[in-house]
């Protein structure tokens, strides 16, 4: 029996096929979706801010944010016998939820400025991404499959896409 | 705020909200009353610090359909503030507004979103009016913003401005009954740079 894993706000875990992960409800945060195809070991990560350092916090959540999130994902799948070499990945959300209005802008663009970190960070480790849905102005739910790297979409009032 | 850091703000800054959110929140219930002209009890708001992992179960689900009504606070104090509630109630309320003209079933269309919209407007700006008279700091509200997506979505956005103080976000929970029960949220969330001035203004010590 296969399991979906799930991973919460400022969260990440890794799977292996046959089991997947699923993150409910990003909005102007990240799922990035890490895989190597040679073993199907996988990986999720929900990250909600582009740049840990950026923050003062001696008591660091590495998940929060994009550049340590995905380090540390990258990390514990090569600890399951994941290659890097091999990665590639599939992202999804950064979405800019409400239309501002009279300022505030900096709030408003942090969607974009997540998937900025994150691209970002998988050139730097260069693990290519294969395919990516992000932006506009709605919530995803995902799911990730690391036996085929299939990317389910869902979002509300939209058919669910693969990516 | 000088020296301050940021572990030794975040304790008080939370109870400070939690006291503000009480009040906030009662004043912001009243005002709902006022607009449906019938009479809305309420119980008395829970104040939760949540881990933002148990946010999504508190709310009934990350994937639960919510209206959020988001907006920005500038004046003494700046910073931002949201409503939200259940799609239903959302639904029930612009019934009830509208005096039936949108009943409970229809859609969001313009003129339901554009209902909740200014429902949301007179909400948040009761909850400010009553921060305001009590900190007599001046604050006011910018034009709200509205969605009607999944709660996981809707609350990323305030998460993300916690998220920058650390692990935990603050959701005022206010239950009231018209004919049904209804269940809101306030999230009031002031910029750093602010809490100074909401400690000093009610008198209590900073740092």
């Amino acid at each position: 029996m296969s399991e979906i894993v799930k991973v919460g706000m400022a969260d990440l875990k890794t799977c292996v096929s046959p089991d997947g992960a699923t993150t409910l409800g990003l909005g102007s945060c990240v799922g990035i979706a890490i895989r190597d195809p040679m073993t199907k070991i996988g990986g999720l990560a929900h990250i909600m801010l582009p740049d840990s350092k950026a923050i003062r916090n001696s008591q660091l959540n590495v998940a929060k944010f994009a550049d340590t999130g995905i380090e540390e994902l990258v990390k514990q799948m090569e600890r399951l016998g994941a290659k890097r070499a091999r990665m590639v990945a599939k992202i999804a959300g950064g979405a800019t939820m409400f239309a501002f209005q009279g300022g505030n802008s900096s709030i408003g663009q942090v969607g974009d400025r997540n998937v900025e970190a994150t691209k970002t960070k998988l050139r730097e480790l260069k693990i290519p991404i294969l395919a990516q849905d992000t932006g506009a102005n709605y919530g995803r739910t995902v799911i990730f499959y690391p036996e085929t790297g299939d990317f389910h979409i869902r979002a509300v009032g939209k058919p669910e896409s693969i990516i | 705020m000088g020296d301050m850091s940021l572990e030794q703000v975040t304790e008080n800054y939370y109870d400070v909200l939690r006291e503000l959110g009480n009040i906030g929140a009662g004043n912001a219930i009243t005002a709902l009353s006022q607009m449906l002209q019938c009479k809305v009890d309420m119980q008395v708001p829970q104040v939760r610090l949540l881990e933002f992992s148990e946010v999504g179960e508190m709310i009934g689900g990350e994937e639960q359909i919510m209206a959020g009504v988001f907006l920005g606070v500038k004046g003494d104090i700046t910073g931002s503030m949201m409503f939200m509630v259940e799609e239903e109630s959302a639904r029930h309320l612009i019934a009830k507004m509208t005096m039936g003209m949108l009943p409970p079933g229809s859609e969001f269309e313009e003129m339901g979103l554009s209902a909740m919209k200014e429902l949301g407007n007179i909400i948040t700006g009761a909850y400010l009016n009553s921060l305001s008279t009590m900190t007599n700091l001046s604050i006011s509200p910018t034009p709200p913003a509205l969605t009607v997506d999944m709660a996981g979505a809707i609350l990323s956005v305030p998460a993300i401005q916690f998220g920058v103080y650390g692990d935990k976000i603050l959701l005022i929970q206010s239950q009231f009954n018209d004919d049904v029960q209804l269940d809101g949220y306030f999230i009031m969330i002031p910029d750093l740079e602010s809490y100074a001035k909401i400690l000093t203004a009610l008198g209590l010590p900073v740092v």
